[in-house]
């Protein structure tokens, strides 16, 4: 069983949903970000969503552009992504860890030397934002040559035949959106209509994880009641380190307290 | 499932988030039925003719080329309406915009040629435009924004990363996966995700084909090489597309080489040749080793984009066209020249163009008709040159 798998099994033995953040590998810098991951499981996220710094986030709004740009101006690069993974791996040998960047950072490097260097630091699945299932396949079969769960994402317009193809192509978890648009908490995620879960189910889909502006414990909650497998957060959690760069205690308090709060939300 | 060729050989693709998908397949159906429904030609034929004043003329230089084995023949895209070549296809969009029954155009621009274009269209259209652009680039073409407000536009700049096209292209892309329902994103060059790159050619193709009908009349016989500038790469393909198939014309891209491709300080991506995804293609692009997208530069913003379409990619790698850098200095002189011995003032983009072609006649020892796709005229450029030519003296 994967990690993936692990996770869903004891959340439905708890009667749980799950909980998810999401931040920036290297955000603000590798020592500090090490510092946040570790707070994010330790408060009780089920698994992590990481990104990868990157020049051309056309999937992200201003707040996660911002936290890529904090990186990139310390010079933070895919390798030392790697590298955090692996502290954090050697922490926490049970938690999920995705991956949510852009192709070129992939390409650029080449698909097998990408997929197998993430998967020696222990990652469990890559979700690349700007590739639609339309261009997923050569990457959905290096995944499996090396262990990793290709994320597929489920838009709320996506059509019959697209849900179908992400039930026979999806592994670890569906991300599934919670509205059109950007990154971002400023726009709240709609909750998901009854008949998407149920043609989800139909569907056999991988366990959907809703996300894209998700920022409250009520929502999480709505989200799980709704049917989702359990919630992504990315902005909010990512607006709480923008907002304490200038003092890490206060930083990593206001994250844990965020987390626990949010996890609370996904008993059922 | 896409009905057009999504691919380029390697090249191109749909490099974009999930959420576009369904908004680049409904532009790809409404352009397929476009291109059957002749009451589409007839409408975008008479605005090209009407309103935008094609066909363009084709002039022999007269004073330029002292060899005398060469004519150097220039297509006029300058003297088109909005001062550029970026109308045509924008008028084409524009019509596709009503016809999807969207009533918003979403549009980037550099250096304000292709933002004008999509002003002036969505002016005539009755359509609400708002176009992004990079915050430096506002500032350093300001009388392109005023063109752009006075015709009804809203500018918005864009202040993310390096505040130039490559943002501002990143900022249309974002607001677009919020607003597909109601708002056509009209990207400017043939670059972007499949379907932009074939719209943008064959709305451009007109360049091309008029081209061979003039030169025939005028000389009896098909040119032996076509040069134009290379951005984003409309222009060129434009001219290149109707010649494609006939291997005695060399097709000839001209990037900006600007301060020297050996310089971190150029917009060269196919003669640099490192490939890549940018802006939803795969292609080639300027990049670091890691894969960051890195920062172009050009004395000419219409050139100043760090990717290249699809297609030029691959008309590269099969060996059809070929492609040169031209520097900022070269550009500048060709641009003098051209207003000195011709009385005409043309966009900096293009006199990258025509440097090329000028080096090209000076060594050609036989016959030979050369046509120079005159992109753009220079007015846009005048303070910008203004300001360089009195630093240099
Ligand atoms: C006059 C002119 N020529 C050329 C270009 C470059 O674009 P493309 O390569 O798409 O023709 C521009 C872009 O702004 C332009 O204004």
């Amino acid at each position: 069983m994967s990690r993936y798998q692990h996770m869903f099994a004891r959340l439905n033995d708890a009667n749980q949903g799950a909980f998810v953040p999401f931040v920036m590998l290297g955000d603000p810098d590798k020592q500090t970000s090490f510092e946040i991951i570790k707070t994010l499981v330790e408060s009780g996220a089920d698994a992590l969503e990481l990104g990868i710094p990157y020049s051309d986030p056309i999937a992200d709004g201003p707040t996660i552009q911002k936290a890529s740009i904090r990186a990139l101006n310390n010079k933070i690069t895919p390798a030392d992504c790697f590298e955090v993974i692996k502290q954090i791996r050697a922490q926490f040998p049970d938690v999920p860890i995705g991956l949510l960047l852009y192709s070129n950072l992939v390409i650029k490097r080449g698909l097998t030397e990408f997929y197998q260097a993430a998967s020696d630091a222990g990652v469990d699945s890559i979700l690349i934002a700007d590739v639609p299932l339309r261009e997923a396949q050569r990457f959905i079969d290096v995944a499996k040559n090396t262990s990793i769960d290709q994320i597929l994402l489920a838009p709320p317009n996506a059509s019959d035949e697209t849900l179908a193809e992400i039930g026979a192509k999806s592994a670890g978890y569906t991300y599934l959106l919670g509205r059109a648009g950007v990154t971002g908490a400023e726009t709240a995620a709609n909750i998901p209509a009854d008949e998407l879960i149920a043609k989800l189910t139909q569907y056999k889909v991988a366990p959907p994880l809703l996300g894209f502006g998700i920022s409250k414990p009520e929502q999480v909650k709505e989200a799980i009641k709704a049917g989702a497998a359990g919630a992504i957060s990315g902005s909010a959690t990512v607006n709480i380190i923008a907002e304490n760069l200038d003092d890490q205690k206060a930083m990593l308090e206001k994250l844990a307290s965020f987390v626990t709060e949010m996890k609370a939300a996904t008993q059922k | 499932m896409n009905h057009l060729n999504s691919k380029f050989g390697e090249y191109g693709g749909m490099y974009v988030p999930e959420l576009l998908i369904p908004a680049l397949d409904q532009l790809e159906q409404a352009f397929i039925d476009a291109q059957n429904d002749p009451s589409f030609i007839e409408e975008f034929n008479g605005l090209l003719k009407d309103y935008a004043g094609r066909p363009t003329s084709m002039t022999l230089t007269k004073n330029l080329v002292s060899n005398p084995n060469v004519k150097l023949y220039l297509k006029r895209e300058d003297l088109l309406h909005g001062g550029a070549h970026k109308t045509n296809q924008v008028l084409g969009q524009a019509i596709l915009t009503k016809r999807m029954g969207k009533t918003e155009v979403i549009a980037e621009t550099g250096a304000g040629q292709h933002g004008v274009a999509t002003a002036l269209a969505c002016a005539l259209m009755g359509l609400k435009a708002r176009i992004y652009m990079g915050a430096k680039d506002v500032e350093r073409q300001a009388p392109n924004v005023f063109r752009m407000r006075l015709m009804g536009a809203e500018v918005i700049p864009v202040n993310a990363g390096s505040g130039t096209l490559k943002d501002a292209v990143n900022e249309a892309m974002r607001d677009w996966s919020a607003t597909y329902d109601k708002a056509h994103y009209l990207l400017g060059t043939a670059a972007g995700p499949h379907p932009f790159p074939t719209i943008v050619r064959e709305f451009h193709r007109m360049i091309g084909e008029e081209t061979r009908a003039q030169i025939m009349e005028k000389e009896g016989r098909l040119p032996d090489a076509v040069v134009a500038c290379v951005g984003g790469g409309s222009n060129a393909i434009g001219m290149f597309a109707d010649f494609i198939d006939e291997p005695s014309v060399k097709l000839i891209g001209v990037e900006p080489a600007g301060k020297g491709i050996h310089t971190p300080d150029h917009g060269a991506a196919i003669c640099t040749g490192s490939k890549g995804v940018l802006h939803g293609a795969y292609s080639y692009i300027m990049q670091d080793s890691d894969g960051q997208i890195e920062e172009s530069y050009s004395v000419s913003a219409g050139l100043d984009y760090p990717a290249v379409g699809p297609q030029h990619a691959h008309l590269h790698d099969i060996g059809r066209a070929e492609y040169a850098a031209v520097t900022d200095e070269e550009a500048l002189n060709a641009f003098q020249l051209l207003a000195r011995k011709e009385g005409i003032i043309p966009a900096l983009e293009s006199s990258h163009a025509l440097a090329h072609a000028l080096n090209m006649a000076d060594e050609a020892d036989k016959e030979t008709i050369i046509v120079v796709n005159l992109s753009g005229r220079g007015d846009k450029d005048l303070a910008h040159v203004y300001n360089i030519l009195g630093e240099q003296k």
